[in-house]
């Protein structure tokens, strides 16, 4: 081999290696992308920035929810070092096998990375969060990310608020990850129908970090990050003084309380009695308290006033007058005589024979099992069924046997049978008005949940439409955009009907059933109701409108196996009428203080409303 | 006797400008890697680059005092020279100092250096001096063959001691010089075939390949001609390469240490181990990667910034080349060092001495070794052997004897043309 041969054996020695690396970098840089994505990986880290949840009002502005910090103990195991698990222990208060039993079920969770920050102790209190604060350079790795939870300025509306919780894997999966593992949503209430107006926007920052995951600035001057958009703050309709104050008239009772802003639908009330501290589903806390209330026998989690049905007893004569009316089969001077009772239904003694007007002020159960039998047994339809389908119809229309679309969770359809269940139950054709005659005065098939009461008042107040009832007001001082809130929903029932049964109902309170709900210089038309029921002692059942002409509330008021409609419902709705219209309660002092101290939880055990 | 003076239109100018285009580009890259927001200064004589910069004079000083100096110098005094970096590097092992694992270094003041650095141009030159005389005959002289291996061998085996397995493989290139020097090329050939044999031992039991040879050889025999010799000759290098495989295989399990071990799996992919000794690779490969076609921009690369790649200054700063700069940059940077090791090849090929060409090309081979294994490094094609990058690399002992090295051949390139009028006188 020459000189020159060896001096190029060596070049292409040198020019060989060179094409190699060559074409390696090619690959490397241009072929195979996946190097950028593992260098993003590296060095960039999502944070995400929770955006403070919007705050609750009441109708007149006063605040009712908002949020408070919490303090979660998180750490990245990778940074743990020279852990002294002594004082670690100590500072949180827990033991040895507690710490080691954390460590375990981190270990296990899914996604569990070394490099990853990791809750280790959900809301710790302050006090610990304070003594960790001191010796957080002790216990390198952890620190303490900081969260809000919600916190309730009075304890009332329990049942409207609802409450959030930790989502749950279902939930994540139907966000499509919106949500991740430990965020918190609306679980009930007002916190999960608003949820998307209340949570706000998550946001997002990326952060360079270094080998070590120290942070070590904005990606590209935060180009890519999002900001956090804070929740809206909401007004709910509930008036919070009347809210206090019916909660506190049915303390020891078992019953609802709705009331309605007629004109609106607003809900300015809405009560459910056994209720709860609402402070007590906060926390990390409240899974166990959670637990103690759903066993507690008097069901303080069972939201009875939109979803237990009550049979509405004698309120629903008011409604049957205007059927009858409708139907032609009763006018303002049609009379019937009362001899204590119609066949089997009985009555009380009262003066006989009466007109419309003053049957409704005595509740004649007679002359409505008349009304309901010529509504039934109308000539007017060949079949029975055509006849009960206009019954049916016109009670529908008042919003009776279907959920009526109030914005919060679980509202009850309440109970209103078709025809067709009747033909089942006794053939075709083969029943007639005394066969199903209790629902004239109010009994038998029928189940109205509270709402439905208190949105049928609305609705003769009206003089013939309601408003579906709702309880968000205003959304970022917005009025609520959803158009159901804004619409008429009319009765079946002529306009012209109304006046002469609303004189009746004004008679129930001068100088009938219901005296005692009278307060002096302002118009109240109402209606009693003593609701048999097959678990224990009536229901005392009361709904009205105040004042007559122009109303401002509607109201009804259910209290569980209390009796008779005057002896506790009426003087209770009364009351809270007249906190409403007056922002007075304390004129009467010996009813209020009758109402107040009145305990029937004894009366019977059987508390609760049967809802099936 | 005058000392002749080199006149500056004879210093291979072409070879200078490379020289500073790495050097500077070099700094660049090491700010780059260790750069900070909170203390951009590139002045600061506390950081890397600052020191960098600092050797970088000193570096140009001592260059311009090998321009300055007679060129019989180095032929006068090249034992002389090789004689104290073996002291130095037996005096390391006395009173090394130990950083990282490797006792190679020795404090002086402020600054430590690295005897295993001057060994390299301290060899390159005694090995041209005795290779240069006039009646030594490297192609045929038994003697001398052995000579000139043990004038390499013996500061490897010092280095070695110092556990700088790096720098000791370095010495190996001088094997191309003797290639060029009348080393027949069937022994590069052979060593090249045992490359591939070890390799592959370390692969597979030995076993197997013993089994594969054989059959081989089977096949060949069939093939040519057989004649007694020939089946000798096969037998015997079945059995030396069963031998030899069979060696590695106890020396990687029984001789080598540990993180050797690992290093070298992790290199044949017989370990995947991202977190662990595959972590610098890995790194190092995603650095680079991730620098696309055009790279990320300078001070913008990631990864070397945020100290994801090891030794992001020192022997992985090709990372920031090729995360900062992208494939062009590389590119261009290979590019050029090909034509400085091209360059440099045309320079010791015209030399009349002996002296200067055994010089030019061990510059050239331990140049090319330095490349080859630092670069392929960092792209995962070479197992982790710290050894710098020459002239990019932060580290003032490497900068200083890749200068002198690199240098005393610029000095010696530029007395060619007086040999030449010296012999019309």
């Amino acid at each position: 081999m020459n000189n020159y041969a060896k001096q190029r054996t060596l070049l292409i020695i040198f020019i060989s290696v060179a094409l190699v690396y060559v074409v390696r970098l090619f690959y490397i840089q241009i072929v195979d992308t996946s190097y950028v994505f593992y260098a993003q990986n590296n060095v960039l880290q999502e944070q995400t920035i929770y955006p403070a949840r919007g705050l609750i009002y009441d109708r007149n502005g006063e605040l009712l929810v908002y949020n408070d910090a919490i303090y979660d103990l998180s750490v990245i195991p990778e940074q743990i070092k020279n852990l002294d698990t002594l004082s670690f222990c100590k500072v949180l208060n827990i033991d040895k096998v507690e710490f080691i039993n954390t460590w375990a079920r981190l270990k296990r969770q899914k996604g569990y990375s070394p490099w990853k920050p990791i809750v280790f102790q959900r809301q710790i209190t302050i006090p610990t969060y304070a003594a960790f604060q001191e010796k957080l350079f002790d216990f390198q790795g952890f620190f303490v990310e900081v969260r809000t939870d919600r916190k309730y300025k009075h304890n009332n509306a329990a049942h409207v608020m609802g409450y959030i919780g930790e989502v749950t894997d279902r939930d994540i999966e139907k966000s499509n990850g919106y949500y991740r593992m430990g965020d918190f949503i609306g679980i009930s209430g007002v916190e999960r129908t608003y949820e998307k107006e209340l949570g706000g926007i998550k946001g997002t920052r990326y952060v360079l970090v270094d080998s070590k995951n120290r942070t070590q600035g904005r990606y590209k001057n935060g180009e890519f990050d999002t900001a956090a958009i804070a929740g809206k703050n909401i007004n709910l309709s509930i008036d919070q003084n009347l809210q206090a104050l019916g909660e506190a008239l049915l303390m020891n009772k078992t019953g609802s309380v709705v009331a309605i802003e007629p004109k609106t639908g607003e809900v300015l009330a809405l009560i459910s009695s056994p209720t709860y501290d609402p402070n007590l589903l906060v926390g990390r806390e409240r899974g166990n308290k959670y637990m103690e209330l759903l066993k507690d026998p008097a069901k303080p989690l069972f939201d009875r006033p939109i979803s237990a049905p009550y049979p509405p007893g004698s309120i629903f004569k008011v409604i049957m007058s205007l059927m009858g009316q409708q139907e032609q089969v009763l006018n303002q001077n049609t009379t019937y005589g009362c001899h204590r009772g119609y066949l089997f239904v009985g009555c009380h003694a009262h003066n006989s024979p009466l007109a419309l007007r003053g049957a409704i002020a005595v509740s004649c159960n007679a002359y409505f099992c008349q009304v309901y039998r010529s509504l039934i047994n109308n000539p007017k339809y060949k079949y029975v069924e055509d006849a009960y389908n206009e019954f049916y119809k016109h009670a529908y229309s008042f919003g009776m046997g279907h959920a009526l679309g109030i914005d919060l969770y679980g509202e009850g359809p309440g109970v209103l049978k078709k025809a067709a269940y009747f033909d089942k139950l006794y053939g075709r054709h083969h029943w007639q008005a005394l066969t199903t005659i209790s629902m004239g005065i109010g009994q038998g098939e029928l189940g109205i949940t509270p709402l439905q009461m208190a949105n049928a008042t609305a609705a003769v107040a009206n003089r013939g439409y309601y408003i579906t009832p709702h309880i968000v007001r205003k959304i970022n001082n917005h009025a609520n955009p959803n158009p159901e809130y804004n619409t008429k929903h009319w009765t079946t029932i002529d306009t012209s009907y109304f006046p002469i049964v609303i004189e009746g109902m004004q008679d129930v309170i001068e100088r009938g059933t219901a005296y005692i709900a009278r307060i002096p210089g302002i118009e109240i038309c109402g209606k009693t109701g003593t609701a048999q029921n097959p678990h224990g002692k009536d229901h005392s059942i009361f709904f009205a409108f105040a004042p007559k002409n122009n109303p401002k509330i509607a109201i009804a008021v259910v209290v569980e196996n209390a009796g008779f409609g005057a002896t506790w419902a009426a003087p209770i709705a009364s009351l809270m009428m007249e906190q409403y219209l007056t922002g007075k309660h304390d004129t009467r002092k010996v009813l209020l203080e009758r109402m107040l101290k009145g305990n029937l939880t004894h009366r019977n055990d059987s508390t609760t409303a049967k809802t099936k | 006797m005058t000392v002749q003076q080199p006149k500056p239109s004879r210093i291979d100018w072409i070879t200078l400008l490379l020289y500073y285009i790495f050097v500077i580009g070099g700094l660049l890259c090491i700010y780059a890697s260790v750069y900070k927001e909170t203390n951009p200064n590139i002045w600061d004589g506390s950081m890397n680059y600052g020191k960098q910069l600092v050797w970088i004079g000193i570096s140009s000083f001592i260059g311009l005092m090998i321009l300055l100096i007679d060129e019989k110098f180095f032929y006068a005094f090249a034992y002389p020279i090789y004689g104290i970096t073996i002291l130095l590097l037996i005096l390391v092992l006395v009173a090394g100092t130990t950083v990282k694992g490797s006792s190679s270094w020795i404090e002086l003041g402020g600054f430590r250096i690295q005897p295993a650095e001057f060994a390299k141009f301290g060899t390159a030159l005694a090995l041209a001096r005795f290779l240069c005389g006039y009646n030594v005959n490297f192609e045929k002289d038994r003697k001398i063959q052995l000579l000139s291996a043990g004038i390499i061998i013996l500061p490897m085996l010092i280095i070695l001691l110092q556990n700088e397995t790096g720098s000791t493989l370095v010495f190996t290139s001088f094997i191309l010089v003797l290639f060029r020097e009348g080393l027949p090329g069937w022994i590069l050939f052979v060593g090249f075939m045992l490359a591939i044999l070890a390799v592959m031992a370390l692969l597979m039991p030995p076993l197997y390949i013993i089994i594969g040879l054989a059959v081989l050889a089977v096949i060949f025999l069939i093939l040519v001609r057989r004649t007694t010799q020939l089946i000798w000759l096969t037998l015997g290098v079945v059995i030396l390469s069963g031998a030899m495989v069979s060696s590695i295989d106890y020396v990687f399990e029984n001789v080598m240490q540990a993180h050797q071990r690992t290093r070298i799996n992790v290199l044949l992919g017989k370990e995947v181990d991202i977190k662990g000794a595959g972590y610098n690779v890995q790194q190092s490969k995603i650095a680079i990667g991730s620098g696309g076609v055009w790279g990320k921009g300078f001070l913008q690369g990631t990864q070397n910034k945020f100290r994801f790649v090891p030794e992001q200054s020192t022997d992985f700063i090709f990372c920031t080349i090729g995360e900062e700069y992208g494939f062009a940059g590389s590119l261009l940077f290979i590019i050029l060092y090909m034509i400085l090791l091209y360059r440099l090849l045309m320079m010791a090929e015209r030399q009349r001495q002996k002296f200067n060409r055994i010089y030019g090309y061990s510059v050239v081979c331990i140049l090319f070794f330095h490349f080859v294994i630092n670069v392929g490094m960092t792209l995962g094609l070479m197992p982790v052997i710290g050894i710098p990058l020459p002239f990019i690399s932060y580290g003032g002992s490497a900068l200083l004897s890749f200068t002198v090295l690199l240098f005393i051949f610029i000095r010696l390139d530029a007395n060619r043309v007086n040999e030449l009028r010296g012999a019309y006188d």
